[in-house]
């Protein structure tokens, strides 16, 4: 509620400085590169939401390469921007090329990631997702649906080590908790990929009686659901009616399981990092306002009643 | 007279041994390991999910086992991969499969024969020639696919994925065909000799003369090839192409699989049957670890023991400490 | 020649031993004493690399006892075999040829402070140490930077600076010039002096004579004979070895031949940088030679004409057609063959088996589409095997177990089985035991009788001038002479090699 009241709010200054201030504002992006369908989507919605408010974004594609990165934020620096958005591919190594900017007085704001050490004062405001929460509302979900009856949840795991994994995991084991009939009896990798998604899941049938054990599949990101739906559906189960589905992420291919009704519910990571971002950028340059250093993006859930054919025709454009 | 280590005639007991001991393995963690049944016209079990699974690295290694027993090695398979699966999924809702197949399969033709000319004619080192693919390939299927994951819905190229030949998965049906046609090109020729003489000594083979740098470029022709089989399987499998991820690192797999069947990186002798049961060890192993619910963090040593274990029961040296302990405890 | 002395230094007694099935050594004796040469010999195959194994604990025997200085010794490998003090050096030095000098006469016992190595110290103990053996090397420089002679003079070195009280070298003169050997045999003289007992093998019979004190031989795995060199005669110890008289054909003059029809014609054949524009006529049934020393172009000329080499100059005219020569592919359908110097390397397939690699260029010949079925293979490999003895006579044994006189053969069988025209041998007796090297002169003689055209390189001049009907002498990578008729003679060939650049044309 509160975080829709800041939206709310930035929205309507935003409206109100576009003519005066932000006309004349260009952005600098520094992006990691097309690492996931997710990324090219947010691309693209950092594009429309810097058009929406007239802001000159200028997209520097790092490939996956941290020097990169900062190659594209000394040129920013050099062009004299007015800010400059960057999702760091890696958490380190930022200190020397932050206080350059800073000297620069020019504003960077983080998108997606935050960045290590917590060196607070590098950057104006970090606009990230809460990984943790993330996982707790996919928990809170399951919680909610299954009730009282027993079930047994095999999870897909992340690439083992990455943060992501690790805080989503945590999350839906907070959710979980306290919840004696939920028991998490399977837990494996799949990658965050389709291919691994559909192997493990292929296992985990297996191992479970041909997965007449299993009540649900929680699952780290959607593509991996993908996958586990299309092993549970040649085994001969019908995936969002025999074996619940709860995964992360909101990517277009997962409402088209949902609205052929086999997944049952997703966890948005909104693609829209830059709006926030711009709003509180566009507040901060007109009067000053500074941001808190952390803006939480929402994690919305949806679930079969969301009219997901709706929201596939709308996200697929957006280059997932 | 030189005592040079030469191997001897391989029959591939101990590949076998490996994998029928990881298979009872897995029937330890798992006690429905060997359980098959029939669903929806198609075998259903973990053998199965072995033999399916292991399909594309069993396909690569076809290829590979070729090119490293020229002593060459191509690191580029998985771009490959990812590549003809990227063309594959974007043509499959609009083309008819005979040109979905013939893109994909004739753009790992294209990507083979740009390895071989660097190899062959420009004399470029094969781990360097094939890193400039490796590299560019992904790159070249994030183009195709613009990044995101292209999913199909044509059942024909569908089928390959989730389709049955006598209840078996397509994957396993390709792959057995393709062994027997690689054993034909390979071994009902004279290619076989040729490729080992030139992989044991190239110099000395094209003195006696041998046509050593067309036979260089078919083998990587040949890998390309398989690579891309392997990658329109893999696509087929998730109905879908998954540029960032299709066939990532699996090169590795793939020259893992050609030396655990005995084939020398140095190149000489190789063996085909042995390459693809190297790479149904590898698979074993994988599925076994899937099944035996050990937390992930551990899949990765897990795997480097048995790995490891199975090189060991290879090496020469060790059998001859075998022969020798048990001398000793007589 | 100094008197051996009596104390045995090293005593092999009833060494036995057998590789599946394969008995190597039969309960041979070998007695070596302190300050003498002692000469092992015998045909390849004989067994010396496996008593030297055996007695070095590289290969462990399988009945027999070694006593060093009276005390029994049971070394299970060559370290340890090292460190009672029995040294060997290899035909292949067993160095690290991008260390230095000092590096590899002081490598796994460097002299260090606080576990730092002293290369200071390091250099200066090496510069002693091969002063010692009449060297003037700069030790810094990296081992390769020096020829094989000295290579193996450091191998020495080193061996005999870790205390070695016997001395093996196995072939080291075997890749050696003329001036080279006779610095290595100052060395050996010296270290005999110091009362050092070497085990030599050589295939160099006037080697044997010109060091050694004493002669052991080895025949089939066993003992044939051992005497002071004073008591034997070379027809005796050629005989010892071979265990038959050599057929006296080998030293007879062929009748002369007049050329046959025209084979090949080069004119102004030549690559720059490589060897000078030549003109070269070769005929059915007669032997062209190619002598100089070594580097003058003899075996740049042989891999020219077989295209191994492509030439940028002249033509070559093959059975009356214009021939590119551009690769040895080509060479091959022309109907030509070569067995390179470099055996080992250029030469055979050392790890495929005998059969495959006799049948390898008449199956590239047939192209990948026109196998040789295994039937067909099989028939050439014994048929050759049996032409030209090769031993032993197993077609599935891989060629690098053979010994160098056997694998010879079997590259020669790999030519013969395509009925070549033209057969380019480069060295083919060098490196290569008595028995198979009279062979080999005699499978020359038959192939030109029956009307094939030869190409041989030698440095065998006394050979040569028996089987070449024409020999071309090269200098400075030029065909500076052509002799035949009466001028064809060793001493004509020497005096073409020796003549003034400038008086020759």
């Amino acid at each position: 509620m509160k975080l829709k009241g800041i939206l709310i709010a930035s929205a309507i200054a935003g409206a109100m400085s576009a003519n005066a201030q932000a006309r004349d504002l260009t952005v600098g992006f520094s992006q990691i590169g097309s690492e996931s369908g997710w990324r090219a989507a947010e691309t693209t919605v950092s594009k429309s939401e810097a058009k929406r408010r007239n802001v000159t974004l200028k997209i520097a594609d790092a490939q996956q390469k941290q020097e990169n990165q900062i190659k594209a934020i000394r040129s920013f620096i050099a062009q004299g921007v007015d800010a400059v958005f960057l999702a760091p591919v890696v958490s380190t190594g930022w200190d020397s090329v932050l206080k350059e900017a800073k000297e620069a007085k020019i504003p960077v704001v983080l998108l997606d990631r935050d960045i290590d050490p917590a060196g607070k004062d590098l950057y104006l405001t970090a606009v990230t997702s809460d990984s943790v929460h993330e996982g707790k509302v996919a928990g809170d979900w399951l919680v909610k649906t299954v009730g009282s009856k027993p079930c047994n949840v095999v999870e897909l795991q992340g690439t083992v080590g990455a943060s992501v994994a690790t805080n989503r995991k945590k999350g839906f084991e907070n959710g979980i908790a306290g919840q004696a009939n939920i028991k998490l009896v399977r837990s494996q990798t799949g990658d965050f990929t389709r291919a691994k998604g559909k192997e493990v899941m292929e296992s985990f049938i297996k191992a479970e009686g041909g997965g007449k054990s299993i009540c649900a599949v929680y699952a780290h990101n959607d593509d991996m659901m993908v996958g586990a739906i299309q092993a549970m559906k040649e085994a001969g189960l019908k995936p969002g009616k025999d074996i619940l589905t709860v995964s992360i992420d909101a990517v277009p291919d997962i409402f088209k399981a949902m609205a052929a009704g086999e997944a049952n519910a997703t966890v948005e990571l909104t693609p829209n990092m830059a709006g926030p971002a711009l709003d509180a950028l566009v507040a901060y340059k007109a009067k000053g306002t500074v941001p808190p250093k952390w803006i939480q993006t929402e994690s919305k859930l949806y679930t079969a009643s969301d009219n997901p054919k709706a929201i596939y025709d709308s996200k697929k454009g957006l280059g997932y | 007279m030189s005592a040079m280590p030469f191997r001897l005639p391989r029959i591939g007991t101990s590949q076998v041994a490996a994998l029928l001991a990881i298979l009872a393995m897995n029937w330890l963690v798992s006690p429905q390991f060997f359980e098959i049944r029939l669903q929806d016209g198609r075998l259903f079990g973990s053998l199965i999910d072995v033999l399916n699974r292991g399909a594309p690295v069993a396909l690569l290694s076809l290829g590979m086992v070729l090119v490293v027993a020229m002593r060459g090695i191509d690191l580029s398979v998985g771009a490959v991969m990812a590549i003809a699966g990227a063309i594959a999924a974007s043509l499959a809702d609009s083309h008819s499969l005979p040109v979905v197949l013939a893109a994909a399969l004739g753009a790992g033709l294209l990507c083979g024969l740009w390895n071989g000319i660097l190899v062959a004619v420009f004399g470029i080192q094969p781990i360097v020639a094939t890193l400039i693919l490796m590299v560019a390939g992904r790159g070249i299927a994030q183009l195709i696919t613009e990044g995101r994951i292209v999913t199909f819905t044509s059942p024909s190229l569908a089928w390959f994925g989730g389709g049955s030949v006598l209840g078996l998965p397509p994957p396993v049906v390709l792959t057995l065909a393709m062994l027997v046609l690689t054993l034909v090109i390979v071994r009902g020729t004279a290619l076989g000799l040729l490729i080992e003489a030139t992989g044991a000594n190239a110099k000395a083979s094209a003195l006696a003369g041998v046509g050593t740098r067309l036979i260089t470029i078919a083998t990587y022709v040949w890998c390309g090839l398989c690579a891309a089989l392997a990658g329109v399987v893999a696509a087929a499998d998730i109905l879908g192409a998954d540029a960032n991820n299709a066939g990532l690192w699996l090169e590795l797999d793939a020259i893992l699989a050609v030396v655990i069947g005995g084939t020398s990186l140095l190149g000489g002798r190789f063996s085909l049957v042995l390459a693809v049961v190297g790479a149904l060890i590898i698979q074993a192993m994988n599925t076994g670890i899937l099944l035996s619910g050990f937390p992930p963090e551990t899949n990765l040593i897990v795997k480097a023991m048995v790995v490891l274990a199975v090189l060991l029961a290879q090496s020469p040296r060790l059998s001859g400490l075998a022969t020798f302990l048990r001398g000793k405890s007589r | 020649m100094d008197q051996p002395q009596a104390s045995p230094l090293l005593t092999a007694t009833g060494f036995c031993k057998s590789f599946a099935g394969f008995v190597a050594l039969d309960h041979v004796d070998f007695t070596l004493h302190a300050g003498e040469i002692h000469a092992l010999l015998g045909e390849n195959g004989a067994g010396k690399s496996t008593l030297i194994k055996t007695m070095t604990g590289v290969v462990q025997r399988d009945a027999g006892s070694l006593t060093l200085n009276g005390e029994e010794i049971a070394p299970h490998s060559a370290k340890e075999a090292a460190k009672a003090g029995i040294a060997t050096v290899y035909q292949e030095v067993n160095l690290a040829p991008n260390l230095s000098v000092a590096q590899n006469l002081f490598l796994g016992r460097q002299p260090t402070r606080l576990g730092f190595v002293r290369e200071g110290e390091m250099r200066r103990r090496a510069r002693a140490l091969v002063a010692e053996f009449g060297l003037d090397v700069d030790v810094s420089l990296p081992l390769e930077r020096y020829s094989v002679a000295v290579q193996h003079i450091v191998a020495i070195a080193r061996a005999v600076d870790l205390s070695a009280r016997v001395l093996i070298l196995d072939e080291p003169t075997a890749s050696l010039d003329a001036h080279e050997v006779e610095v290595l045999f100052a060395v050996m003289r010296q270290l005999r002096a110091r009362g050092i007992g070497i085990v030599f093998v050589t295939h160099f019979l006037d080697q044997v004579y010109a060091v050694c004190d004493r002669i052991t031989v080895l025949r089939n795995g066993r003992l044939a004979g051992t005497a002071a060199v004073a008591d034997m005669p070379r027809m005796d110890l050629v005989t010892m070895m071979l265990g038959h008289e050599l057929s006296e054909a080998t030293h007879v003059r062929p009748p002369h031949r007049e050329g046959g029809e025209t084979l090949a014609i080069f004119s102004g054949f030549g690559k720059a940088g490589y060897v000078e524009p030549f003109d070269l006529t070769l005929q059915k049934g007669r032997v062209v030679g190619l002598a100089g020393l070594l580097g003058s172009g003899r075996t740049e000329t042989a891999r020219l004409v077989f295209g191994a080499e492509r030439a940028d100059h002249g033509s070559a005219t093959v059975a009356g057609r214009e021939a590119k020569l551009a690769s040895p592919g080509e060479a091959l359908r022309l109907g030509f063959g070569y067995c390179p110097e470099e055996r080992k390397t250029e030469g055979i397939v050392a790890e495929l088996s005998v059969r495959e690699n006799i049948v390898l260029a008449l199956q590239a010949r047939r192209g990948v589409l026109k196998p040789l079925s295994r039937r067909e293979q099989d028939a050439i490999a014994r048929r050759f095997i049996e032409l030209l003895d090769i031993r032993p006579p197993d077609p599935e044994r891989p060629i690098g177990l053979l010994s160098g006189g056997n694998q010879q053969k079997a590259l020669l069988a790999r030519w013969l089985a395509t009925e070549p025209r033209l057969l380019i041998l480069d060295e083919p007796t060098r490196g290569i035991d008595v028995g198979a090297h009279a062979e080999i002169i005699q499978l020359i003689r038959k192939l030109c009788a029956e009307g094939m055209a030869l190409l041989i390189v030698s440095s065998e001049l006394e050979e040569i001038v028996t089987y070449a009907d024409e020999v071309i002498v090269l200098r400075d990578r030029a065909h500076v002479a052509r002799l035949t008729g009466d001028a064809l003679s060793v001493s004509g060939i020497l005096g073409a090699i020796a003549a003034d650049a400038s008086q020759a044309a």
